[in-house]
């Protein structure tokens, strides 16, 4: 291990640009999830976080780790990993529960399901008797 | 100079993820609907993990890293279950 201050310049440069790059991304995406009008749209903001803000400082992580610590340090790979496989996965679970709920309520803002929504099930019933 | 690029660097990351915390927070507060409160939350816990992540840098331990990865396993785990409970009014069927 060496101390903050024996670390290389340009080590020090390129962890500073990465931390700062993916944290100005993970708040603009916080900005936008406030701004936005809609809940469809502000699904899309938090992303920018998730994605490079999750990267940038990943990077930043390893640079650091790997110089101070004078080996190869890549654990950090793993919460990349784990949240660019997540994401996507809470992110279609949310919007499939949020058009459900709109749906439901009829509410004239989202484009009707292809099957008009309650009426799905009394069609079927209907069909097989 | 180094020391200094790096401990200025952090403090930035920090308050510019604190921020980001703060604005989640006030998304899961105001909602206006559930489904806000829930994705405020996701954001929620997204912003910590990567906070927890600045801290390990911030002091050379890698214990951060780890609660780190378990921020973020929980946080999946929180953000599905919610989902589903939105969709189907319970979580285990």
């Amino acid at each position: 291990m060496m101390s903050n201050a024996d670390v290389p310049l340009w080590a020090a440069i390129a962890v500073a640009f990465f931390l700062i790059l993916g944290s100005a991304l993970a708040l603009i995406g916080s900005y936008g999830f406030v701004r936005l009008q809609n809940f469809y749209e502000r699904l899309h903001a938090p992303t920018l976080g998730t994605s490079w803000g999750t990267g940038g400082i990943v990077v930043a992580s390893i640079l650091y780790f790997t110089v101070t610590g004078e080996r190869l340090a890549i654990h950090e790979l793993l919460v990349g990993l784990f949240i660019t496989l997540t994401t996507p996965v809470t992110l279609m679970l949310l919007a499939r529960a949020a058009l459900h709920r709109d749906r439901a309520e009829r509410n004239p803002d989202v484009p009707v399901a292809p099957i008009p929504f309650p009426l799905a099930a009394d069609d079927a019933e209907k069909n097989e008797g | 100079m180094s020391a200094a690029i790096l401990y200025w660097s952090v403090i930035a990351a920090q308050s510019m993820l604190a921020i980001a915390m703060a604005l989640a927070v006030y998304r899961m507060t105001r909602g206006p609907r559930a489904q806000d409160r829930v994705l405020g939350l996701d954001t929620l816990y997204v912003n910590a993990m990567l906070l927890l992540l600045t801290f390990g840098i911030e002091t050379g331990r890698t214990v951060y890293f780890e609660a780190a990865l378990i921020v973020a396993l929980l946080g999946f785990v929180a953000t599905v279950s919610l989902a589903k409970f939105l969709m189907r009014g319970e979580v285990i069927e």
